[in-house]
């Protein structure tokens, strides 16, 4: 099952998928756990002359340990979940390279700050489902929505955030290999909903450079 | 005289109510229960067959639907479904599945027809306000089905109506189909607010002798627990609604931020409804199963105090995680972390009871019935939904998970897999309801069929999940990271075609089961609880006598009879003074 994951191409991604092996594994062996045991007892206790059932009420000792060892596990997954979620939500590093992204039926418009890092001014460049980043470097996105929920969503770098409208959101990510990864909307927001989706660019220190370059052409 | 004394009256002497107090305007409980059968069969239907058509889509996406030609534009093309009509389709899927199926057949069939003969008494506490409940649902189900026919079809912006794509018609271009929406809900709240205090009232004031609380059967648990869940949640359902409506029909700004409003507010109000929700819909299918389970183990439930008290857990612990549907909302990541914990807690009750099924059967003397055979799909489905669930428990995987085939994956093992215990009921109170006995060969054939094509519809869109699949997209073929997953999506849809094709046999057993010559005998699963001492079906007013109870419901196999079974209303030279003691 787990094959089908995309490869990721994030920093924190790493941490993502390890907590999904770990959940898988866990979930794997007490799915097994309890279908073996379910087929034996199916089997070895089905209806047979001569042989009366087990009068039974329970055993408390079972109830304990079946409440306690899934409590455990279940305490130790969340205490497991805690930290990486406080470094994607909470602690970003502070950012190499800012944009703005505001959804909108049913496009992502993309607001670059130009040459002197700020909004609102002369240099700011807009474009339209293209998002051009550096390799290796903490790209910070200020998500914002025009019309109703979208959600941006880097499926590579394992990503999601949903962008509302009234707020400014703050999502970041540092891509780690080169490529141009697809950005799709995750979040229903209208009959254009399928197709909304933009592209990630990751470029190479040269490539980014060169793209500045054309961007903001020098006077 | 009194009303009730009157009403008493005309159980005793049989009077005759004509056709429309009998089979129409009926105040008898078990009618009633019939009625909300037929009515959430009706809809299952209806709910399979949008499942089919948007099955093919994802499948050949904007092919010709066969047969689908004569639909007019602008809802097809020629049988070729447009991105507008698959959005009405998947929020009419879900709307109808969850309110007018599983929550008419599990609660309002199931319960009406239960809690009075379960319990030992006549009838419900108040049978008027359950005839008003049942045809209020009976409304609530015309006005959410005539939103088809309004222009701009119906709501189209998901069961969970997410403002502001819900609060303003332009943003969906649906206009009359979404108020319609609103409305149907909030007149169906008011008909599942009657059953619930009906429930409530009959369980807590109605119980037969010596029905103590914790002699109950665990069916009757989960119906009462369900209905106090209703009674708390549905309100704030009601309250959103009618927030939602106003924002579209006169111009406030609840949702809206550009007058003020919050989004993630209705968010909130919708998930503190839809989670004890989920519960609604999924103790009574555990309350079913742990019965049938019993019954056919010949042997008594493991652990019935576990088994109750965990079922109360779940219930008080469901107001406490609704959270964890937001966690990529933009909701403080704080929250987040709270909801988890919340989350993994309430999967420990769950966990329970599966282990107490399985210690049910352990050492169980197993009759592979057609309900026994359906309980233990139930089973099996809960347990992968149950499991799947932890994955997205865990905050940073719901990351990537959220709003994924995974989730979608999820919940239909945990909401459609209830349908493996809404079937194993019909099989087994089927003799009771009907007074006849349904073919157990043509059941084992739509069990087998139905397990093996669920499974194969169902499991494989975790993988889609895995592949980052978009949960509520019109044509996955748009996106280049999905294309090699095409193939998965063809062999979902063929497998849900013929999960849908597997019904026929139940079609045809229900329907020629209940002209069956063959009358059904009282007990025909030789079972412990008080239905079973009626009549099958039993006459109004169910019981010659109100039963005495003298025991628990699962005493099988118990050391002080020959036989395997013990019912709860047998009295016992030994045990009298004991019960008299109790």
């Amino acid at each position: 099952m787990m094959s089908w994951l995309p490869e990721n191409v994030s920093t924190f991604g790493g941490e993502i998928d390890y907590l999904f092996y770990v959940i898988y594994y866990i979930t794997g062996a007490a799915f097994i756990l309890v279908t073996v045991l379910m087929i034996l007892f199916l089997i070895l206790y089905r209806q047979r002359e001569g042989r009366r059932a087990t009068y039974t009420h329970g055993s408390t000792a079972l109830e304990i340990t079946w409440t306690v060892i899934p409590a455990i596990v279940f305490v130790g997954l969340s205490f497991a979940s805690v930290s990486s979620w406080g470094k994607i939500k909470s602690h970003p590093p502070p950012p190499d390279v800012q944009l703005q992204v505001t959804a909108k039926q049913f496009n992502w418009e993309i607001l670059y700050p130009g040459p002197d890092g700020k909004f609102g001014t002369e240099d700011d460049l807009q474009a339209e489902n293209d998002i051009y980043v550096p390799v290796n470097k903490v790209v910070h996105v200020i998500l914002k929505s025009k019309d109703v929920i979208h959600s941006f969503f880097l499926p590579h770098l394992r990503v999601k955030q949903d962008s509302v409208p009234g707020r400014d959101i703050l999502v970041w990510f540092q891509a780690v290999k080169p490529g141009k990864y697809e950005l799709p909307c995750a979040e229903l927001c209208g009959f254009g909903h399928s197709g909304m989706r933009g592209w990630l660019h990751v470029h190479t220190p040269e490539e980014y450079a060169k793209w500045v370059e054309e961007s903001w052409p020098r006077k | 005289m009194s009303e009730a004394a009157t009403a008493h009256d005309a159980h005793a002497h049989h009077v005759e109510l004509g056709f429309w107090r009998t089979y129409v305007f009926s105040t008898d409980h078990k009618m009633i229960g019939r009625q909300f059968l037929f009515l959430g069969l009706f809809m299952l239907i209806i709910g399979g067959l949008l499942a089919m058509m948007m099955r093919w889509q994802l499948a050949w996406p904007e092919t010709e639907i066969p047969l689908m030609s004569w639909v007019p534009e602008p809802y097809m093309y020629g049988g070729i479904l447009p991105p507008q009509t698959y959005n009405a389709f998947f929020t009419m899927h879900a709307t109808i599945m969850i309110f007018f199926v599983v929550m008419p057949i599990m609660v309002g069939c199931f319960g009406n027809f239960l809690i009075p003969l379960m319990i030992g008494t006549r009838d419900m506490a108040f049978p008027k306000l359950n005839l008003l409940s049942f045809w209020v649902g009976a409304v609530s189900g015309v006005v959410m089905l005539s939103s088809f026919f309004v222009p701009g079809g119906p709501a189209a912006s998901g069961w969970t109506a997410y403002a502001p794509l819900s609060a303003q018609a332009a943003f969906t271009g649906v206009e009359w189909g979404q108020h319609l929406w609103i409305i149907s809900l909030i007149i169906l709240g008011i008909s599942s607010l009657m059953g619930s205090i009906n429930y409530i009232t009959t369980i807590v004031n109605m119980r037969a002798p010596g029905m103590t609380y914790f002699r109950m059967p665990l069916t009757i648990w989960s119906l009462f627990i369900t209905a106090i869940l209703l009674l708390l949640a549905l309100p704030v359902l009601t309250t959103a609604l009618a927030m939602l409506l106003f924002d579209r029909m006169f111009g406030t700004s609840f949702f809206l931020s550009q007058g003020g409003g919050e989004p993630l507010l209705w968010q909130h109000l919708f998930w503190f409804f839809g989670h004890p929700e989920v519960y609604v819909l999924v103790l009574p299918a555990m309350g079913v199963t742990s019965d049938i389970l019993s019954t056919f183990s010949r042997k008594p439930i493991f652990g019935y105090h576990a088994m109750a008290f965990s079922m109360i857990s779940i219930a008080f612990l469901s107001f406490t995680v609704w959270g964890h549907h937001m966690f990529i909302s933009g909701m403080n990541p704080l929250l987040g972390t709270a909801f988890m914990m919340s989350t993994m807690v309430i999967a420990i009750p769950s966990a329970i009871k599966t282990f107490n099924w399985l210690g049910t059967l352990w050492g169980g003397s197993i009759r592979f019935t057609s309900p026994m055979l359906f309980a233990l799909g139930f089973v099996s489905n809960f347990l992968i939904g149950g499991l799947s669930g932890i994955f997205m428990a865990s905050t940073p995987v719901d990351i990537f998970i959220h709003d994924t085939y995974y989730i979608v994956a999820h919940f239909h093992y945990v909401v459609a897999g209830i349908i493996f215990a809404l079937f194993a009921a019909v099989y087994y109170w089927f003799p009771k309801m009907f007074g006849r006995m349904m073919n157990e060969p043509l059941g084992k054939i739509h069990f087998v069929l139905t397990y093996i094509f669920f499974n194969c519809a169902f499991f494989p869109m975790h993988f889609l999940g895995v592949g980052g699949h978009m949960r509520r997209i019109y044509n996955p073929m748009q996106y280049e990271f999905l294309q090699p997953l095409q193939g998965i999506n063809v062999f979902i849809t063929v497998s849900a075609f013929l999960l849908g094709l597997s019904q026929i046999p139940f079609l045809v057993n229900f329907i020629g089961s209940l002209f069956a010559k063959k009358r059904a005998e009282k007990n025909p699963w030789q079972a412990n609880t008080l239905e079973w001492t009626a009549a099958s079906p039993p006459p109004h007013g169910n019981f010659d006598a109100v039963p005495v109870v003298y025991r628990g419901a699962y005493e099988y196999s118990s050391p002080e009879v020959k036989e395997d079974w013990l019912p709860q209303d047998r009295q016992l030279a030994t045990t009298s003074t004991a019960a008299r003691l109790h």
